[in-house]
């Protein structure tokens, strides 16, 4: 970090340069890194969220076939000359059927969630539940391209930001035992940016590197564009990661009984798929994909079995990956963890969470390093910097908390209810950004942070007094334990100002 | 930041040129490198695109390292300019550009 001064440009020996860059190229991605680090801890709870979210749906045994038959009816109703249907199986702990359909793959995409049983719609509140934070992770609910390569662009400065800071801190072992909270701020939140950042290192390598790979066909596509003139599915095809695919026929043929073809893959692949890929179900060639669940272990690899539409008769299957890939595979796996159990989840969480706090001190000392050490008013770009500092780091959580009360508070039979959902997560944050903005500096800390706190201790409330179920009861104490978090965390920035008067900033001058 | 002396706009010119020639010259190098062991590796031929890919993003990184780590912006540029000339030359060898 560079200490004191401020230079803007880069200053030629190797560990000053290093330390150049990682501050700036640190501050450059640092709010869009805090939403894709929070959302992305959040989706390891991805299904608990959205469990959560559906308190309607409780938990059922599902009969895969009668589920494929009865999607299957639904869906040849609705769009039969589709390019794809997608069918996420029920399963006892979500007993309803996720179905997708297009007529393009340029969208739109249409979903619906239906009763196993009966094919009808399921009657569940609408809700886009905990997969709205998954896709933000990596889309920032911008349309997908712009909102994947801007991600995809911020983890590659965050590689050379984590390669830059590790130069940079060149008492990585040492500074990780200080903490010298009453120095000064800027020591307290150098050594806070340490020890978070330095404790979950592998973890923050890891996720970064494994990120980078599982955006690696938009990125990175030169590969499979010269090795197989561009033919993308031949290459997954060759590597093991998709069944060959073939081209359509161009005249209709029978329409797939998803039924039969699911009763098919279970004896062929012994067990239920968790998920079915109509490709061009209306042709004569389309096809019918079985997806089945990865085998157990790290790799990221769902063994998948192509079918028939017509008659059903199985037209390829993926074959074995090679080392290469298979590595691959193995870092989509980590950066998932879908293979994790509840403790080792929880340790990931908190790694997220570590990465989560590493970006947020880092911005804060970013600021806090420059902030004028006598009398100066601060400058355009420092005010700017901590405003976009507040309604990144306190806005967020906010904006959470009020998606979640959302999904409580919200008229049942409202039209659009997902999207004003979603809207409310928007509102929140803009609300209390805006709100933050304008307070007094001193004051911009506590308020935002408090009302996070506030927000989601009501959420909790809202829950017991609404729906009131004991199997939500880990949900809503997570919900009150980040409530306490933030509140403490409201309760330290109020002290922060006396720290910083007695270290640099005279009082009257501390305003931004 | 007032009362620091001011930024010149050669040294503004020089951090944009950084900024400019890590991401567009990283990213090239990175590119080419992907393509280079794609077609050169002695692997079956969706391995060595998967492993080409893999390590591409750990070219890229070390790329922009050296860009910023380089005494001139030119010395920079120049750094680059071999490498991706040498990876470009090869996947041209290679039959990549065909």
């Amino acid at each position: 970090m560079a200490r004191g001064r401020v230079r803007v440009t880069a200053p030629r020996p190797f560990r000053p340069a290093m330390a150049w860059l990682h501050a700036w190229s640190g501050l450059v991605v640092g709010w869009a890194l805090f939403a894709v680090f929070v959302t992305g801890t959040a989706s390891y709870y991805r299904d608990d969220i959205t469990r959560w979210m559906r308190p309607e749906l409780t938990e059922t045994a599902v009969d895969p076939v009668q589920a494929a038959t009865t999607a299957g009816a639904f869906l040849a109703r609705q769009m039969p000359d589709a390019a794809g249907w997608y069918v996420v199986m029920p399963k006892p702990e979500m007993p309803a059927t996720e179905v997708h359909w297009w007529k393009s793959l340029e969208g739109p995409f249409h979903r619906a969630l239906l009763d196993p049983a009966t094919g009808e719609t399921a009657r569940v509140r609408d809700t886009r539940g905990g997969d709205f934070l998954y896709r933000f992770h990596y889309e920032l609910s911008l349309p997908p391209l712009w909102g994947r390569w801007i991600v995809a662009i911020c983890a590659m400065v965050l590689l050379v930001a984590l390669i830059s800071g590790i130069v940079t801190h060149r008492r990585i072992f040492a500074d990780f035992f200080t903490f010298r909270r009453d120095r000064s701020a800027q020591r307290g939140w150098l050594d806070a940016h340490n020890v978070v950042g330095v404790l979950a290192l592998p973890f923050h390598l890891m996720i970064t590197y494994s990120g980078l790979v599982t955006l690696a066909p938009l990125l990175m596509p030169w590969g499979p564009q010269v090795a197989y003139g561009g033919d993308v599915l031949r290459y997954y095809a060759e590597a093991g990661l998709m069944p060959a695919t073939r081209m359509p026929a161009g005249r209709p043929g029978t329409p797939p009984s998803l039924g039969e073809i699911l009763a098919r893959a279970v004896r062929d692949g012994g067990e239920a798929p968790e998920a079915l890929l109509a490709t061009m179900p209306g042709d004569a060639a389309g096809t019918v994909t079985a997806v089945f669940e990865e085998p157990h272990g790290l790799a990221h690899l769902h063994p998948q079995i192509a079918y028939d539409v017509g008659s059903g008769a199985e037209v390829a299957r993926t074959g074995a990956a090679g080392g290469a890939t298979r590595t691959g595979a193995v870092m989509i796996g980590l950066h998932e963890a879908h293979f994790a159990a509840p403790a080792l989840r929880a340790l990931f969480m908190l790694c997220g969470a570590m990465g989560a706090a590493t970006v947020a001190t880092g911005l804060v000392l970013w600021a806090v390093a420059r902030t004028p050490k006598v009398a100066h008013p601060a400058g355009f770009g420092l005010r700017l910097v901590r405003i976009l500092n507040l309604g990144a780091i306190a806005g967020l959580p906010t904006a959470l908390a009020a998606y979640f009360l959302a999904n409580r508070l919200l008229p049942l039979g409202l039209a659009e209810r997902a999207a004003w959902e979603t809207r409310t997560f928007f509102a929140a944050w803009a609300l209390t950004a805006l709100l933050c903005a304008l307070l007094p500096r001193t004051r911009g800390w506590p308020v935002g942070l408090g009302l996070a706190a506030a927000a989601f201790a009501v959420v909790p409330v809202a829950d017991a007094v609404l729906v009131g179920e004991a199997r939500f009861l880990g949900f809503d104490l997570a919900m009150a334990l980040l409530a306490l978090l933030l509140a403490l965390g409201a309760r330290l920035s109020l002290r922060v100002p006396g720290r910083l008067r007695g270290a640099s900033i005279p009082e009257g001058t501390a305003r931004a | 930041m007032s009362g620091r002396p001011a930024i010149g706009l050669v040294d503004r010119l020089g951090v944009a040129g950084r900024v400019a020639l890590a991401a567009f010259g990283g990213y090239a190098v990175a590119a080419l490198a992907a393509a280079l062991l794609a077609l050169s590796l002695p692997l079956p031929r969706s391995e060595a695109v998967s492993a080409g890919t893999l390590g591409s993003f750990a070219l890229m990184a070390a790329a922009v390292v050296w860009v910023f780590a380089a005494r001139t912006l030119a010395r920079a540029a120049l750094g680059l300019g071999v490498v991706a000339a040498g990876l470009g030359g090869g996947v041209w060898l290679a039959g990549g550009f065909a």
